[in-house]
């Protein structure tokens, strides 16, 4: 099986933890995962003026990339690119007016009417790969590890893109199920992390990623599984700081789903790169003596 | 903190604006507040969605300048999904937020975030932040 894929910007620098491991586990599921040959970053939100089609170009040069090297589909990794191309993709698709002017803007471009697919990792690995499959290639399940299922804002919202209805968790579900893990469903699945608030009024959004923490912590959870590298900067980077002033009491090991199936699938420390986390993820994993070999040697 | 009404505050234009870039109807709200108990940063505002949204509707364009609502909201769209009238109301922020950022006003100021902070951030944070808060 071949299929193309969309990286972004961060996993290509912030995130490789996310990418490494997916590549990785596509190649020992054998599956053909092919980075798209040329892109450009996806503007990372969408626009939501009317008036504003400029901010839309982005995201649908990607597709029209996707498309000119026979692509019928795009997989996604990372949550906030996943939106946005989604989201561009189908005012291309449904929205003649506005797909006219933007097709005339590029007019050094083929024209576009959402011919590609944007589809997310974890519905890729559920319709195409099969949780199945995985299930059977299954090296090292992650046994007793409780991790909550963290969706976040763009895996769910608006409805036109979420990957599952709404308020459905049977995906991540489904998926931590297959490698072995014991999923955890906590109330603020789908609490925004604060999100770029992080840049702007930063104290707004540890205060909001805090409460999240706590509330899984209290659920029960070990870990918290995620696909988004700016949640993951938010629910993860900021934890030293929120132990600090308070805001939660111990350390919760946030994991990328994709570190977590390539560990599974019995792959080494470069594939799973657990190294990039926080401490804690380590930590937990040799805790529990899960997934021996890619934790070996991470300080 | 008591606000006047009045022919000289109903702000026409403010509000044709709003509905303009907005592509929504501000008139079907019925000031439930299910936005503000949805809104995961409703505890980092000093006035609710629903009052930015009565206040859009009676044109109190100054009274919204005053507030810091909108330039606290993380587009997150639970409002937005939650919203009982069916109401966008992530996409009435950002046409709040556009009135502002498009008289060439930054909320954020790229060039004065300090190197640690730039070096630390991951794309999506800065690329996101600077569309949503910058001319």
């Amino acid at each position: 099986m071949k299929v193309t894929y969309y990286p972004g910007c961060t996993l290509k620098t912030k995130a490789k933890n996310l990418e490494d491991a997916a590549v990785a586990s596509m190649a020992a599921l054998g599956v053909d995962f092919q980075e798209l040959s040329r892109w450009n970053c996806c503007g990372a939100v969408h626009s939501l003026a009317d008036d504003d089609l400029i901010h839309h170009v982005a995201p649908v040069r990607d597709l029209v990339r996707a498309m000119e090297q026979g692509s019928d589909k795009v997989v996604t990794l990372c949550s906030m690119c996943y939106n946005s191309l989604a989201r561009a993709n189908l005012i291309m698709r449904d929205d003649p007016v506005k797909r006219k002017t933007i097709n005339d803007f590029m007019d050094e471009e083929k024209d576009y009417s959402g011919e590609v697919e944007v589809v997310h990792f974890l519905n890729f690995l559920r319709d195409e790969v099969g949780f199945d499959t995985i299930r059977a290639k299954v090296k090292y399940p992650l046994n007793g590890l409780k991790a909550a299922i963290y969706y976040g804002c763009t895996l769910a919202r608006p409805r036109n893109v979420a990957i599952e209805p709404p308020g459905g968790t049977q995906l991540m579900t489904d998926f931590l199920e297959a490698i072995g893990a014991t999923p955890i469903h906590f109330a603020d699945a789908f609490t925004c992390c604060g999100s770029y608030q992080i840049l702007a009024n930063p104290e707004n959004a540890v205060n909001v990623a805090a409460g999240i923490l706590d509330c899984a912590a209290k659920a029960g959870a070990e870990a918290l599984v995620l696909s988004c590298p700016l949640c993951e900067f938010n629910l993860a980077k900021k934890q030293g700081e929120m132990i600090q002033s308070g805001k939660i009491s111990n350390n919760l090991p946030i994991f990328y789903f994709t570190q977590l199936l390539a560990a599974a699938l019995g792959l080494g420390k470069e594939a799973c790169r657990f190294d990039l986390n926080e401490k804690c993820s380590a930590e937990i994993l040799k805790a529990k003596n899960l997934a021996v070999e890619a934790v070996a040697g991470i300080a | 903190m008591p606000i006047n009404i009045s022919d000289k505050t109903i702000k026409r234009e403010f509000i044709d604006k709003v509905a303009y870039l907005s592509g929504q109807d501000i008139y079907k709200c019925f000031q439930c507040g299910t936005c503000g108990g949805a809104c995961p940063m409703s505890g980092e505002m000093d006035v609710m969605p629903r009052r930015i949204v009565r206040m859009t509707q009676l044109g109190l364009e100054e009274a919204i300048a005053q507030t810091k609502t909108c330039w606290t909201c993380a587009s997150c769209h639970s409002c937005t999904v939650n919203c009982p009238r069916g109401i966008d109301l992530a996409r009435v922020m950002e046409a709040i937020r556009l009135l502002t950022l498009r008289k060439n006003e930054n909320m954020v100021e790229p060039s004065k975030l300090p190197g640690e902070t730039v070096k630390e951030m991951p794309q999506i944070a800065m690329v996101s932040c600077f569309r949503k808060l910058t001319s």
